[in-house]
């Protein structure tokens, strides 16, 4: 790894001198080294959450249909007629910026054994992507590495990939981020967690051999910043996935559940299986035994302290009785999966307060000497948590006060053709129909999926998923910006026909060492709890990348939220994006409409401008005009009539841009009277939507009947978007929007 | 009742797809391990699209040695209709059961799309009584999914009516746009496109019903 050095082996592992005076305190003597290694996984940032927990507790989290919130593999919902959805989001930025291909592709499986080990199948991968601009060789390596990990990873394991986002920004060139949402679901009475309960029973590691890669994942690669000769050296830290390994293993997990045959499971990830032993030791206060020579590996020779913290991929820790453990061989090897007793179930230590304590010993032999011993929960829940200095970036006033409204105008047209980007190139290398669910998929507003799947109930509900972010709006105002991005998910989901049931949020922020990075942390956490709380949204499960930096500089502030909104009946399929010639055009907004160019994509990509001030929510008047907009669709997908032919929100590019996008979509065209000014076409704010309709009547009476306000654009039709006199053709239009993809892969 | 098997290796993904659309298009389906060595009591046979074996060595070579591979290769030699859809064809041609390989596409990337696809023969088990030159509308998932063949068996799969589908416009480099074909007695079929991914206007199209319908009304007679 990093040359030799004369540093103290805690330093080494990274711990600080007053963790591991921590340690020392919570063992009453020092530890040893193998004890020391389990201290630095599990304490590591990735791992603990240690400087953003505090903050993390002012999310609220309960909700109706909340069955598991935040701490658990994933967050569950009941999703009604016995099926319950189970949803995580996770990072994989770090090793992605070194292994493009294998970290994307371990980003992917990583997330599905969260899914699976809560019991449901997973059903859908969504992928937000931020790179730096493509236009650079590096920035077309790192992008198609992580779309082929993705596809080849995913495709491959059977989970289809129904979505994502693609940002290009120069503040990702030396740290892109790689984010994966998974959604799996479940007959709600298969729903279990990760707890080792019953003296006796059995620890049984399934799936992979356990090997060398990965070893320090978490501490050395994902809790750590990237210097300048960094991405060689960090390279055997990033795992090596395999697809076909994992499929068996998602199928004989799903089978041993079905049978009853496991009592409590853990995936293997971060941290591998001190991680796995130590958690579920520690949620079911038991002792956990295990005897480190039984765990299969990869090569000879192999260290305690390695194998307890490999993070070789495609392993499973299931907690199983003496009685079943044949059976569960069986149905292990019917699938070709390995399944070996590597530890038990034992006597709990006691408390000082009497009760009970989870506590891991490591050994050589069941019986044997033991080389480790450790209270469980200190490794699990006990890390140190750090308040960490908060400091409003100096600068934040004088770009507050640098209007992007002041720029000079420029040629509208060609700026517009300058933002428009067709991503299915990244789209069409992901399967987005396995399952035969997906009514919507990439491209689209937001996925539509049916409720469905092997081994579920019957329905005919569905559920959407959206996956939104906006740094530029979040750098200027990171409570504000984190507020707006949940409105936006909201409008997405409301596209088509769902209504919001509830967040997960992966949260990728600079280096926590930052006073001005842990400011933008706190802020963006209260804006979430602030928009949760007035849209009445509980967050449920969620995940924090920090040190996302290169050479000592932050990236700007990117939580990515992800909303799971449920339909009730799905019975056709939504409007899309696409109107046809003759088709009224609408815009529906509030009375007070707020847009703004500060932190606009046209002010940020066009002009290479970061100053200004946000747009201001409504949320209230919000929620109620798209709630207008999901009961107008949701009327239609229910199989009832539909009186909208087709519907987008305006989001990132202002009104020009959704228009284009729509227009492109029908390969029709509109004539509008809007003024062709920068403020007109690029101003961007929530609230708003593009309805297409031939009942202008009835649309617009619901709209106003939800407080909202409707505005005519024109009718559908020719193949020029006119925005006054200023005309720009589809050819041009689609020329544009693929170029910038396809010239950067070619 | 048309009685399906829908064959299950490790790695195939499709097999409850499969189900779903042989189901809708009248046929009662079952899954079927890839240990079995006995195929008897269906009327059809289905290899479903995937990874078989996690596509080691090459798409489809691993599953040839597969125990039911037997059983399938004793069904088609009887003249029982098999369909290898996608991953499926892949393992029909490394069997040997139907002429040419499938490459990688020629632009090097996995591609998920809708195809339109132009129906070339009517005499297989699976476009029996479908006009030729009906277009229908299915969608294509595949990184291999580029047909070749030497110039001879080319010239004999045209000669013999053994292309089934061609592409109207060819996604992947495959040679004369072909998208499915049959061997000589028709019975066997092999496709790229999954036609259970088209068998509900919910999801966008219902095209794959034709060719599915077509296939347990084959099974009938078989």
């Amino acid at each position: 790894m990093a040359a030799p050095s004369l540093e103290p082996i805690h330093r080494q592992l990274g711990l600080t001198d007053a963790e591991l005076d921590l340690v020392i305190e919570v063992l009453g003597r020092q530890p040893n080294h193998l004890e020391l290694a389990l201290y630095s996984v599990m304490w590591s940032e990735h791992c603990s959450y240690k400087s953003s927990r505090i903050h993390l507790r002012r999310l609220p989290t309960t909700g109706d249909r909340v069955l598991v919130g935040p701490g658990e593999n994933a967050g569950v919902i009941d999703a009604g007629d016995g099926i319950a959805l189970a949803i995580r989001i996770e990072s994989h930025n770090h090793p992605s910026a070194i292994e493009p291909y294998q970290g994307a592709a371990t980003g992917v499986g990583g997330i599905l054994r969260d899914i699976f080990t809560m019991g449901a199948r997973p059903i859908a991968v969504m992928d937000p992507l931020f790179f730096g601009p493509p236009t650079s060789p590096r920035q077309r390596w790192l992008l198609e590495g992580v779309v082929s990990g993705v596809s080849g990873y995913g495709n491959s394991v059977g989970v289809p990939t129904i979505g994502g986002e693609l940002t290009f920004d120069p503040c990702y060139a030396g740290n892109p981020l790689v984010n994966v949402l998974c959604l799996g679901a479940l007959p709600t009475e298969r729903l279990v967690l990760g707890i080792a309960s019953g003296t006796g029973n059995l620890a049984v590691l399934l799936g992979s051999r356990t090997g060398r890669d990965g070893i320090g994942g978490v501490s050395v690669l994902a809790s750590a910043g990237f210097s300048a000769d960094d991405d060689q050296s960090k390279r055997p830290s990033v795992q090596v996935g395999d697809p076909y390994e994992e499929k068996r293993l998602i199928e004989a997990c799903l089978a041993l559940l079905d049978e009853k045959l496991v009592v409590g499971i853990q995936d293997l990830g971060g941290a591998g299986l001190v991680c796995a032993t130590s958690e579920t030791a520690a949620r079911g206060r038991v002792g956990m035994d295990v005897d480190v020579d039984a765990v299969p590996t990869r090569e000879s020779g192999m260290e305690p302290w390695e194998i307890m913290t490999s993070e070789s991929q495609e392993r499973m820790l299931a907690i199983v009785t003496p009685e079943g453990l044949a059976r569960v061989q069986e149905l292990c090897a019917r699938w070709e999966v390995r399944a070996t007793v590597v530890g038990r179930v034992t006597e709990p230590a006691i408390g000082s307060d009497g009760e009970p304590l989870g506590v891991l010993r490591i050994r050589h032999g069941f019986d044997g000497p033991i080389v480790a011993e450790v209270p469980a929960s200190s490794l699990a829940d006990d890390a140190p948590l750090y308040e960490r200095p908060l400091a409003r970036p100096a600068d934040l006033d004088a770009r507050h006060a640098d209007r992007p409204e002041a720029l000079p105008e420029g040629d509208v047209a060609a700026e517009l053709l300058q933002m428009l980007r067709d991503p299915v190139w990244v789209y069409r290398q992901y399967d987005h129909q396995l399952f035969l669910n997906t009514v919507t998929g990439p491209g689209s507003n937001a996925a539509l999926l049916r409720l469905a799947g092997p081994g579920l109930p019957p329905s005919t509900r569905g559920f959407a998923l959206t996956t939104d972010s906006n740094p530029r709006w979040c750098s200027l105002d990171p409570r504000a910006g984190t507020a707006l991005t949940l409105a936006e998910s909201i409008a997405n989901l409301a596209c088509v026909g769902s209504t919001p049931a509830a967040v997960v949020n992966c949260l990728n922020f600079g280096n926590p060492t930052h006073p001005e990075v842990m400011w933008q942390l706190s802020e963006s956490i209260d804006g979430l709890a602030e928009a949760c709380r007035a849209f009445e949204l509980p967050v449920i499960g969620g995940n924090v990348s920090l040190y996302n930096e290169s050479a000592g500089v932050d990236i700007d502030p990117t939580p990515v939220l992800g909303l799971l909104g449920l339909v009730e009946h799905v019975a056709a399929r939504p409007p899309v994006r696409a109107w046809a010639a003759g088709d009224s055009v609408l815009l529906a907004q509030l009375p007070e409409v707020s847009t703004s160019l500060g932190g606009s994509r046209w002010a940020r990509e066009v002009r290479g401008h970061s100053g200004g001030i946000l747009a201001s929510l409504d949320a209230p008047a919000h929620a109620e005009l798209c709630g207008a907009v999901a009961a107008l669709v949701a009327n239609g997908v229910a199989g009832g009539e539909q009186l909208l032919t087709a519907v987008h929100d305006v989001s990132g590019g202002g009104l020009g841009v959704a228009l284009i996008e729509m227009a492109l979509a029908s390969n029709v065209g509109l004539g509008t009277s809007l003024e062709a000014s920068a403020t007109s076409l690029f101003g961007e704010g929530p609230s708003r939507f593009i309805l297409g309709t031939r009942k202008v009547a009835e649309v617009t009476a619901a709209i106003e009947a939800a407080g909202g306000r409707v505005v005519m654009l024109g009718v559908a039709g020719g193949d020029n978007v006119a925005f006054g006199d200023v005309s720009i053709a589809l050819d041009d239009a689609r020329r544009a929007s693929s170029a910038l993809l396809e010239e950067a892969t070619v | 009742m048309t009685k399906a098997a829908v064959v299950v290796f490790p790695g195939s993904n499709c097999e409850h797809d499969a189900v779903l659309g042989l189901e809708l298009a009248g046929a009662t389906a079952s899954l079927v391990w890839h240990t079995e060595r006995d195929l008897t009591g269906f009327d059809l046979v289905v290899l479903p699209g995937g990874f078989a074996h996690g596509d080691y060595l090459r798409p489809g070579a691993l599953a040839v040695i597969s125990p039911v591979m037997a059983a399938v290769s004793a069904f088609a030699e009887r003249g029982g209709p098999v369909v290898g859809i996608c991953n499926g064809f892949q393992v029909l041609t490394e069997a040997g059961l139907l002429p040419g390989a499938l490459q990688k596409n020629d632009h090097l990337s996995f591609n998920c799309e809708d195809a339109t696809l132009i129906v070339a023969n009517d005499r297989s088990s699976l476009t029996q009584g479908v006009a030729k030159g009906t277009k229908l509308s299915i969608p294509i998932n595949h990184f291999s999914g580029s047909y070749v063949c030497d110039a001879e068996t080319l010239m004999h799969l045209q000669n013999n009516d053994q292309i089934v589908l061609r592409y109207a416009v060819n996604p992947n480099g495959s040679l004369d746009d072909i998208a499915g074909v049959c061997n000589e007695a028709g019975n066997v079929v092999g496709l790229m496109p999954h036609p259970e991914r088209a068998c509900s206007s919910l999801l966008g199209s219902v095209d794959g019903l034709v060719l599915l319908r077509a296939l347990v009304e084959a099974s009938v007679f078989a």
